[in-house]
């Protein structure tokens, strides 16, 4: 297209307007990389020498004691902690150490807090429509239009976490297994890559538990997805591979039995529970 | 488009239409009416409620960014105060030598300090389009950078509040010096004309009258249009859980940075407006305690509803005229009375009281707008307040 061409065609954004979101490289399997990363607050070592590979399309459980740094390791993943040292890899193209939560966030890394944060003051439909993968900046959110398809996307992801029913009501009001399945609508509404899911059953009835299963593991395979969870029951339905964090870093790698089988790991869990 | 969507809106048109019923009420009394006769509108009746009007545009602009974005603004008497020396100062060369001293150029307050030239900002302030730009500009350049360096380094909730309350204070300070070239503590004052047209004329004060009115639709527009646009409901993800809406992808910092400076500007037009209606502008404009007064009157006619914010700037500010009238020293006494007793008793201000009417009869609600959901928020989250 010439330089005039392009100059005046209104459909499109200029080309060197549009944000340089390349896409993410999976080609040589991990999907997100952490390298000997490290962390400590005021001396205390939050993250000690953690490594971990997470594969695309996975569906990995991550477990370990009170204080095992799951949360911190999310924080890293998503920007809102800086390590001191190690590297973060999400593909083998973008280097999560230099860019902040938004330019995270919009690169397909999606996060569910441990305590469930929708927008309370806003309606389940508009709280999945704020989440939607459209353009964030300010000019272009002012300007937003609800479009069909956009629509119809808000409708399925609703279907999907099982709220079509409650799409008008505010979202303060839902049950708190339902602001859960919300949160996850909003990720899913931002057609992540990896969806980090931090305790995602707590304080969820057995069926509600369930059926929180049954989403999860639908969503692996397209998307990759981490849980970090305490709940061994729940791990058990869902996990094909479960990663046991313990003082920082990792102690234990495999299939559900074969870390619950580990040694180190029994000492761990029962050393805490006796 | 984002500006005409809350055209459509029953709120907005029933806001509107009363507004503009009110203004040709006014002008159709003032204008037909004998002067002995009991409808008769004085002209300093008009005046005095377009005094209103420009202080409802300013609520308006503090309920746009206390209401819907949660940064509680206790400097916003400075831009309103900066957009009223923009608009002295066009004023004040307007007098040309027609000043005390006679002096083509200078400003009285100038030649009285024995100054020779104009100092450089006060140039290209003798062209009503450029002063009417500054109107706007000045206010929102102040509100870009400051807002920038506040909202950049997360700056929110009290501490906010509280170097917003300094930046007045500071500004304050800064005008009641002589050096700083904006006449000192006596501000600009003894204006003559605007556009041409004899301020003290009865028709000059009505068509400000009119003029503020019009602003404060404009602006009332403005604003709901952006509460109502997806950056709206963004400002309100912001307001109520700042670290999701950063995690969604959306930069809070721009979005707090745009609603802010637009509010700053809404609130410049409206000190312009004030100024030749008053008749002066002095630093007391930035003192803290206006800037305070303007939220209070947004908190009792009721948060997050933009039209309390109208309401409750009219009425405190009519109560303010009445009561300084009657008993001067109590005014303090009665504005702090009816606050607390609107926190306690009418947590969601009046307007507030208003939409519990409109509940109770059967519901015409507009399809869940934002600023139903807004004032539904669980009281929890107004512990900024």
């Amino acid at each position: 297209m010439s330089f005039f061409e392009e100059m005046a065609d209104r459909e499109h954004v200029f080309h060197f307007l549009t944000p340089q979101a390349s896409p993410v490289d999976v080609r040589h399997g991990p999907i997100l990389y952490l390298e000997d990363v490290n962390v400590s607050f005021d001396g205390f070592k939050a993250i000690n020498n953690l490594n971990l590979t997470i594969d695309d399309g996975e569906l990995r459980c991550i477990i370990g004691p009170n204080g095992a740094g799951k949360t911190t390791m999310m924080d890293i993943i998503t920007g809102k902690t800086a390590p001191d040292t190690g590297s973060v890899w999400f593909g083998t193209r973008h280097n999560l150490l230099t860019k902040n939560e938004p330019e995270i966030a919009s690169l397909g890394i999606g996060r569910k807090f441990q305590k469930p944060t929708v927008f309370e003051a806003l309606t389940v439909f508009e709280n999945l429509e704020l989440a939607m993968a459209t353009d964030k900046r300010v000019i272009p959110t002012l300007r937003a239009k609800m479009r069909a398809e956009f629509r119809e996307r808000i409708e399925e992801v609703l279907v999907t976490i099982g709220l079509k029913d409650h799409r008008d009501l505010l979202a303060g009001i839902l049950s708190h297994g339902q602001k859960q399945w919300l949160e996850i609508g909003m990720l899913l509404m931002q057609k992540p890559r990896l969806l980090l899911v931090d305790e995602p059953v707590a304080g969820m009835t057995e069926q509600e538990m369930e059926r929180t299963a049954e989403l999860l593991t639908s969503l692996a395979g397209k998307q990759s997805v981490v849980v970090v969870e305490h709940d061994m029951g729940f791990v058990r339905s869902i996990a094909r591979k479960v990663t046991v964090l313990h003082q920082g870093s990792v102690l234990a790698e495999g299939s559900m039995d074969q870390v619950s089988n580990d040694p180190e790991v029994i000492k761990v869990y029962l050393g805490e529970e006796a | 488009m984002w500006l005409t969507r809350p055209l459509r809106e029953r709120s907005t048109q029933l806001f509107l239409g009363i507004l503009f019923a009110a203004l040709a009420v006014v002008t159709l009394l003032h204008v037909t009416m004998p002067q002995n006769s009991a409808l008769y509108v004085s002209s300093y009746t008009v005046t005095l409620m377009g005094k209103y009007l420009c202080y409802a545009l300013l609520a308006v602009a503090v309920d746009l960014v206390w209401g819907y974005l949660g940064i509680l603004s206790l400097g916003h008497g400075a831009f309103f105060a900066l957009g009223g020396y923009a608009m002295g100062m066009y004023l004040m060369r307007q007098i040309g030598d027609r000043g005390v001293y006679g002096d083509p150029i200078l400003p009285d307050f100038m030649v009285f300090l024995n100054w020779q030239e104009l100092p450089w900002f006060w140039h290209g302030f003798d062209m009503a389009w450029f002063a009417f730009i500054m109107v706007m500009l000045a206010p929102g350049l102040l509100a870009l950078v400051f807002g920038f360096l506040a909202f950049r380094s997360r700056v929110t909730g009290v501490y906010l509040s509280i170097i917003t309350q300094a930046l007045t204070f500071a500004l304050m300070l800064a005008f009641f010096r002589n050096e700083m070239g904006f006449g000192g503590n006596n501000g600009l004052t003894d204006f003559k004309d605007i556009l041409g047209f004899n301020l003290r004329t009865d028709a000059t004060r009505l068509g400000l009258f009119i003029a503020s009115g019009i602003a404060l639709a404009i602006g009332y527009l403005v604003c709901r249009g952006i509460v109502t646009s997806k950056l709206g409901r963004v400002s309100i993800a912001c307001r109520d859980a700042e670290a999701r809406a950063r995690f969604l992808g959306y930069r809070v910092d721009r979005v707090q940075l745009f609603v802010f400076v637009v509010s700053a500007m809404i609130a410049g037009v409206a000190g312009a407006l004030y100024v030749p209606q008053v008749g002066i502008i002095n630093p007391s404009e930035f003192s803290p305690l206006f800037s305070i007064e303007i939220v209070v009157w947004v908190a009792l006619g009721g948060r997050a509803t933009l039209y309390g914010a109208v309401i409750g700037a009219i009425l405190v500010n009519y109560a303010k005229t009445v009561f300084t009238g009657v008993m001067p020293d109590a005014w303090l006494f009665a504005l702090g009375g009816l606050f607390v007793l609107v926190t306690v008793f009418l947590p969601k201000g009046i307007a507030g009281l208003l939409a519990k009417r409109k509940k109770a009869k059967p519901d015409d609600s507009d399809s869940g707008t934002p600023d139903g959901t807004a004032t539904d928020k669980p009281s929890g989250q107004e512990a900024t307040a």
